[in-house]
């Protein structure tokens, strides 16, 4: 089996888990106090959101190690993970007005964390702007890895700012130092999601690179 | 070190001399301050908001847009007649190309903004004499990370298509978060605050300073390289 055709199964395989994972939060999942059936967008909106920002995450780690290595291979990963980041930040980026609206009353608000969102968005938009502005491939992979590496050193900024600004945005309430503040049901229909987001990511990524792979092969003959 | 020291002022004196004996760049990005700040007079209505509230943006837009005048030009004076092979071939460390241009640029924003800062506060009459120092101190760090960004990615997109326009696309992402710091230090030091409020914002700015010139310096001869 190649690997596109791997991918495209994990993807199919994904997407009917992601079918399950929300029979179980619409049928089996309780119901939010305060926030009603709108709450549900909540097992799409974080588990998108922490695959973009793992996505631009594994992004500068390849710019790092191409750098090194010099590897081909890397600056491909490099330009699937940019691609699929771009389609999940894409996700947040719905997800989030659409639950913002029954809630806060206001489809986009200038708050710190979906600016800081935004900013992943234009990131990952420009990062594919460049690759397609530079004709030679090393010098692509070399000024990708290069904006990659000052991407990722730009969110790890965005994040320490993120907890200076006034902010509407629910707080975390999984990852954070106490224990995650949510019934168990709710947590395991979120971890099933984040399981499901992982695998589309992994199967997304694996069909991207197969492509970028046959344009390699087809461009040096 | 001090090798490395003489080169960077080599280059930086060869860019500020090549600015000084044309004076082009310099005088349109003055000329486009004046014109920025002027248009920002009249994309307002005085009598709805008061000069004082939208000093601050109107100060950091102005000042990011001139600043991203400069760094267009710094590796595009580079491309006349290969002009950067040369540099590239001369026993030059790659890290004082980058420190050069970065000091030149600096040089440049830096008179650009010389004389944005008097016009700002005549056009929006805005006093700033009480605060003038941590003012000149919030302009300094902030466009230190401007430059020192700008700097990188101005070598990067002289060699693509489409290089005035990817320059701005590729950097303002970069931009906004020292702009918002810089933003909210002039608008507390115009309020009167007092310094302890603007502190940590301008600890955050040197923050994004030192962390960015450092991966800028590591970066850079990767950009130019062969």
């Amino acid at each position: 089996m190649t690997m596109a055709q791997k991918g495209r199964w994990l993807v199919v395989t994904g997407l009917v888990l992601l079918g399950g994972v929300y029979v179980r939060a619409l049928a089996f999942t309780p119901v939010e106090r305060f926030q009603g059936p709108a709450q549900k967008i909540f097992y799409v909106h974080v588990p998108a959101a922490v695959t973009t920002e793992l996505a631009v995450i594994l992004l500068g780690l390849a710019g790092v190690f191409y750098l090194f290595l010099k590897d081909p291979r890397l600056d491909r990963f490099a330009e699937s993970s940019a691609e699929v980041g771009t389609v999940f930040a894409s996700i947040v980026l719905t997800t989030g007005p659409i639950w913002g609206k029954p809630i806060w009353g206001t489809w986009w608000t200038w708050d710190a964390r979906l600016t800081s969102t935004l900013f992943l968005f234009f990131l990952l938009v420009g990062y594919q702007v460049l690759r397609g502005a530079v004709p030679d491939g090393s010098l692509r992979a070399r000024y990708s890895a290069v904006l990659g590496i000052c991407a990722v050193v730009l969110v790890g900024f965005i994040h320490l700012s993120v907890y200076l600004f006034p902010t509407l945005h629910p707080q975390p309430i999984v990852l954070k130092p106490s224990k995650p503040s949510l019934p168990g049901e709710m947590l395991l229909t979120l971890l099933l999601s984040f399981g499901v987001f992982l695998l589309l990511y992994v199967g997304f990524v694996m069909q991207r690179y197969a492509i970028a792979t046959r344009r390699a092969e087809s461009f040096h003959g | 070190m001090g090798e490395l020291l003489r080169q960077t002022w080599t280059i930086a004196r060869k860019d500020l001399l090549l600015e000084f004996r044309s004076r082009t760049a310099i005088v349109s990005a003055v000329v486009f301050t004046a014109l920025v700040l002027t248009v920002f007079n009249f994309g307002r209505d005085p009598t709805a908001v008061s000069a004082l509230d939208l000093a601050p943006s109107i100060l950091w837009v102005t000042f990011t847009f001139a600043a991203m005048l400069g760094l267009n030009r710094a590796f595009q004076l580079e491309l006349e007649n290969q002009a950067l092979e040369g540099l590239l071939i001369s026993p030059l460390d790659r890290r004082s190309l980058y420190w050069g241009k970065l000091l030149a640029n600096l040089a440049f924003v830096a008179v650009v903004e010389a004389v944005g800062l008097p016009l700002f506060v005549l056009f929006f009459n805005v006093p700033v004499g009480r605060v003038l120092l941590p003012l000149l101190a919030v302009m300094a760090l902030a466009t230190l990370g401007f430059v020192a960004v700008g700097t990188l990615f101005s070598a990067m997109v002289v060699r693509t298509r489409f290089a005035e326009l990817m320059l701005p696309v590729l950097l303002l992402p970069f931009l906004l978060l020292p702009l918002t710091y810089a933003v909210q230090a002039t608008a507390r030091l115009l309020a009167d605050r007092p310094l302890s409020e603007v502190a940590g914002w301008l600890r955050l700015l040197a923050a994004y300073d030192i962390v960015f010139f450092a991966v800028a310096s590591w970066l850079f001869p990767y950009t130019v390289d062969e």
